[in-house]
This record gives C-alpha cells, structure tokens and sequence, in this order.
C-alpha cells in the first residue's frame, strides 16, 4: 500500500513564522490606465505576498460635472449627455432620462413610443452584455470570446445607425418621443438579427460555460453574499448573481413592460461565474422581449401629440407678447417649461439601475439633477470582495462587474 | 404607488410625530428632522422593508436660502417593490453636517463621500469621508450654486508636476458654454456666452 501524499499547506504555515521574520507588505497601484480595469479606474492594493489586504478603488478620473452641465440647460439639451453615462448602452440611457422628465411633465406617452423604447433599450442591453463578456473573457485569458461577441455587436450597430443615423452616441430618446419614426422595414431586420443570433449566442457561451480554464478563475472567486448586495446598493446582474430577485422591469414596470414575458434569471452562489451565467441569460431574454415587441409592433405617432399642449405659454400673453406668440422658437430657447416639484425614476439598464432625481422649480432648467450610477454603487463593494483574494483573481472580479467608468465618474 | 408604501409613511408618522409631508410627484416623500434622521431610517429599514439605500444626495437652494441645504435619501424596498423618499434640512447653512448613516447602510458610504465632495455636506461619524470625484486638496465643492459652470482656476493636484509644466487647471472658456439657456431673469445678451465673448468678431479672427 502506498502512503498517503498529503500536500502542506505553505499559506497557513506562513502565519506560524515568527513576526521578525515576516515580510512587509506591498503597496501596489493597479491603473487608472491598465488593460483589466475597463476604464480609468485605479486600484490601490496593499499586497501580503500575493494576497490583498486592502483595496482601495480611486474614481473621479472621468468626472465631467454632468450633474453641474444640467443645471445649466434646458432639459432637451441635457439628452446627449445621458450618451455619454454608460457609453455601451446609450439607448437605454437616453430613455432613462426621458421617462424621467416625462414623469415630471406628467406626460403619457403613446403605445408606439413605449415599444419602440423597449426594442432599443433591450438592444443596447444585448449590446452592452456582449462587450461586457468579450471583455471579461479577455481579461481571464479567453480572447475568441471577444472576436465573435464583437461580430454581433457590430451588426447590432448597424442597426442603431440606421435607426439613429449615429453608431455610438445616439441621443434617439426626446422628452415625449423619439427622435424620429423607425425607418421601414427596420423592425423587420431587427427581428431577422434576433433569429440568427440565438444561435450564435449559444456559440459564444458554449465557449465559457463549460470551459475549464474560465470556470477555474471564475468560480468561488468574488463572492458576494444576498446581504451584502443589498447593504451595499447593488443592482442588476451584479445584485441578480447574488441572489437578490429584483428587476426594475418586473417590480415596478415603466414603458410597457408589464406586457412582455419575460423571465428574471438569479444565481445561487454570487461568485463571478454566477454574474457571468446571469448575463448569458439576460440576453436570451432580451431577445425574447424584442421578438414580442417586434411581433405586436403597435401604429400610431411616434411622439406624444400633447407634448406642446404640455409645454404651452400662458394664454393670456399670447396676444401681447412676442415670446408668447413664436412658441416653437420659445421651446427651445427657454426650454419645456416644467412644473415645479420632484421626481426619482429608475430604470433597469444593463450595468444596473439607472437613476434620475430631478427637482425642479418650474421653468425649463432642472434646479438639480442628480444622476445614480449603477457602478459607481456597484464598484463601492470592491473594497470589501478583493480582500484576501489574489491579485489575479481581482481582475476576474473586475471583469464579472461589468462597470462603466463614464457613467461611474459623471 | 403601492399601497405599502402609503401605509408606511402612515405608520412612520405614528412612531415619529416630528415627521411632516413632503410635497412630491410620484413616491411617498417625508421631511424628517436631522435629529431623528438615523433613528427614522432604521425604522423604515427594519420595520417597513425598505431594505436598500439606492440613492443619497444634497440639494443646494442657493446662497441665501435658509436652510440651504436639504440632504434627500431614496430607499427601495425589495419586498414590496416600491421607493420612499426621506429629506432632512441641514439645520447649519454655512457648516452643513447631518449624521452619517454608514452604518445602516455601507452603500452610503461612497454616497456620503460625494455629496461631501460635490457640496460640501459634512457627514459626522463618517469613517472615511474623503473626496471621491474631485482630487484630495481641491478648494472648491463644485456643485454648489455659486461655483461657475466654466470652473475656477487651481493648481495641479500634483505640486511636483505643476512645478515642471507650470500648468494650472484652468476655466473653461465662453463661461462653460455655450449653451442658449440660463436659469433664472436673466437677458438673452448674458444667457448666451457666445454674445459674452467680443475677443473675436467678423473683422478680427478666432484666437486659436
């Protein structure tokens, strides 16, 4: 019989060593400009050998004072900013915003707009999750993930071109509408894309899902309790992975979508391969939503015909004061014109939920706008998730968050 | 709105007799005062169910307005989906400073340090209450309503750098614009910074 090999613990051991004899720790500064960190996000790490015994994430770097820009400008000229939040998903956020004044004009909008929104909402989620798995697959050392998620992107962009006539920045969403119908047959394409990129999805996760190499760096790496995903204010797929069933588009519906069917995929453990599992199904389901939207593709205005009624000038001056008169001219020098109170709208975007809190004292300037980002919440567990992990792991941790510096920073 | 969440600010009212309305568009909105404000929240965290702390900012009223300062919390609750929103006044408008609330929530902490950052709100017990956005030593807080929107000129964070280059940070030109729109009774001539800006015109070029 042979003896048994047991394997020494070296890592454990190193606590029994006398502390004249232990090494110092390490201070090691990871970004703002490092090919893991999506962005100029820095860490700072104080490292035990390979371990990390503090993290420290500095963010600001990409701070352009949005919320200082809106309190500068009417509520339509705000629209190309909320681009340039979340950078992968600027459909979604585009709506976000628009739903957001809209619930302060008290404005109702009609049933094509709703589905329209939807369709490009859940586009740019499907866009933001295949950047989001191609990057995380290069960041653990997978690089044909990125080639074939980048493939469907780009015919996805396409359709964003032609429907917006911008690829990247496409500011679509108005206070009250869009910024123009849908081209003809657009609805058609999209549901064309749709068929033939079921199957190419399940390519693209049939490289990860049962892939050795990825399942080692990913799973029982990062994990984060339900609780904690809540204390800390996480949400979407990050909070999802985690086991928190919450979905701003089931719990508490905007735009219509009480009326697609659609299901809300939740991990059990909160590693990074239960966030990386939530985002492959969350794309599955989008396409389900698009191809229910596309089906029962409602007629009708693509604008809120009471929007001017909304914003209208006071009656009684229109017969004594120019202003009054060149109302077209009015809107948009002095902007829609806002009844005063307060607001809060979230919406579920792929990084999370998106937030606007809007006060306003009348007029067509926001008095304040504030902007919640989902991964400025998201990123503030970092400190708590890398300790005591390797450095290697911390970028697998930081792939699986999927965070976007544009919108972190304002 | 649910009807949960009317039936919680109800019942917040009953344990807190302080608590007054708060006039708002959509969700349930209370004024608590900055006494009661941790106790409030907890309350509305253990009992009520409103288990998340989604959003935590300030609002600044301008130079003048007393109190300047209203800090508004937005919790979310995942048990009855539904938001409530809880304001406290700053009861100092020229030290503004309300209880940290890190301790019910570690979300707030990164919140907390923004609205430190950005106006200037001082959170007592805070664990770490640095800047977060803008660099550590930066003089100003940014979103308050006196700051311009072109910004004020500053030094480099990086006294050595600053030193090498001799560059500062520098405001931005045409008064941050420009933009058509100003809020408030102002003329056209000052609310459009293009028309401010007479170092150019069509005999003299643009400088570069």
């Amino acid at each position: 019989m042979p003896p048994e090999l047991t394997i020494p613990d070296t890592a454990a051991k190193t606590a029994e060593i006398p502390a004249e004899f232990q090494t110092e720790k390490m201070s090691l500064s990871m970004g703002p400009s490092h090919p893991s960190t999506h962005g100029v996000l820095r860490l700072q790490m104080e490292l035990d050998g390979e371990i990390l015994t503090k993290a420290d994430p500095i963010v600001g770097y990409l701070h352009r004072g949005d919320e200082k820009i809106a309190e500068n400008m009417t509520y339509n000229q705000f629209v190309p900013y909320t681009d340039r939040l979340d950078y992968l998903a600027p459909l979604a956020n585009n709506m976000a915003y628009s739903i957001a004044v809209e619930k302060l004009a008290k404005l109702e909008v009609p049933a094509r707009v709703k589905a329209i929104r939807v369709i490009t909402a859940e586009l740019a989620r499907v866009s933001s999750h295949l950047m989001g798995l191609g990057a995380f697959g290069i960041d653990v050392g997978a690089w044909t993930v990125f080639l074939y998620s980048f493939t469907e992107r780009e015919k996805l962009y396409k359709l964003f071109e032609e429907l917006t006539g911008a690829r990247f920045t496409t500011s679509y969403a108005r206070i009250g509408g869009v910024a123009r119908d849908v081209p003809e047959g657009w609805t058609q394409r999209v549901d064309e894309f749709c068929d033939q990129f079921l199957p190419i999805l399940e390519n693209i996760l049939n490289l990860l899902t049962r892939n050795k190499i990825f399942t080692d760096r990913t799973v029982d790496v990062g994990i984060i309790s339900k609780e904690d995903a809540i204390a800390y204010g996480l949400t979407g797929p990050n909070a999802r992975g985690s086991g928190v069933k919450t979905d701003l588009r089931k719990d508490t519906p905007y735009s219509g979508y009480e009326q697609y069917e659609f299901d809300v995929p939740v991990g059990t453990k909160g590693d990074c391969y239960d966030r990386y599992l939530v985002r492959g199904e969350e794309m599955r389901q989008s396409v389900r939503i698009i191809k229910q939207a596309v089906k029962h593709f409602p007629p009708g205005p693509w604008y809120a015909p009471e929007a001017k009624r909304i914003y209208a000038p006071q009656k009684a001056k229109v017969l004594s004061s120019m202003e009054e008169l060149i109302q077209n001219f009015m809107l948009v020098t002095e902007g829609p014109q806002m009844p005063a109170g307060e607001v809060y709208f979230e919406a579920e975007n792929p990084k999370g939920a998106l937030g606007f809190y809007i006060v306003s004292k009348g007029g067509g300037v926001p008095w304040r706008l504030k902007i919640r980002s989902p991964s400025f919440c998201n990123l503030s567990i970092l400190p708590k998730v890398c300790v005591g992990s390797l450095v290697s792991d911390v970028v697998a941790i930081l792939g699986s968050f999927d965070f976007v510096m544009g919108e972190c920073d304002r | 709105m649910s009807t949960t969440a009317v039936d919680a600010k109800s019942a917040l009212k009953a344990q807190f007799p302080a608590v007054t309305d708060r006039a708002s568009l959509d969700w349930p909105a209370v004024n608590v005062p900055v006494a009661e404000v941790v106790a409030a929240l907890k309350y509305l965290r253990d009992t009520l169910g409103f288990d998340t702390l989604t959003d935590l900012t300030a609002v600044d009223w301008a130079e003048g307005a007393s109190p300047r300062f209203t800090v508004v919390y937005h919790l979310y609750s995942t048990v009855h989906p539904g938001y409530f929103r809880v304001a406290t006044d700053c009861p100092d408008d020229a030290e503004p400073a309300v209880p940290t609330v890190v301790e019910l929530w570690p979300a707030a902490n990164w919140h907390e340090r923004e609205c430190y950052d950005l106006l200037g709100v001082k959170f007592t017990g805070h664990p770490d209450l640095r800047r977060i956005l803008m660099w550590e030593g930066y003089p100003y807080h940014p979103l308050r309503k006196e700051f311009p929107l072109a910004g004020i000129e500053v030094p480099l964070p990086d006294a050595e750098i600053a030193a090498e280059t001799g560059t500062k940070v520098l405001p931005a030109p045409m008064a941050g614009g420009p933009f058509v729109a100003s809020p408030g009774e102002i003329n056209l001539t000052e609310a459009e910074p293009r028309a401010k800006d007479e170092s150019w015109n069509e005999r003299k070029a643009k400088p570069e």
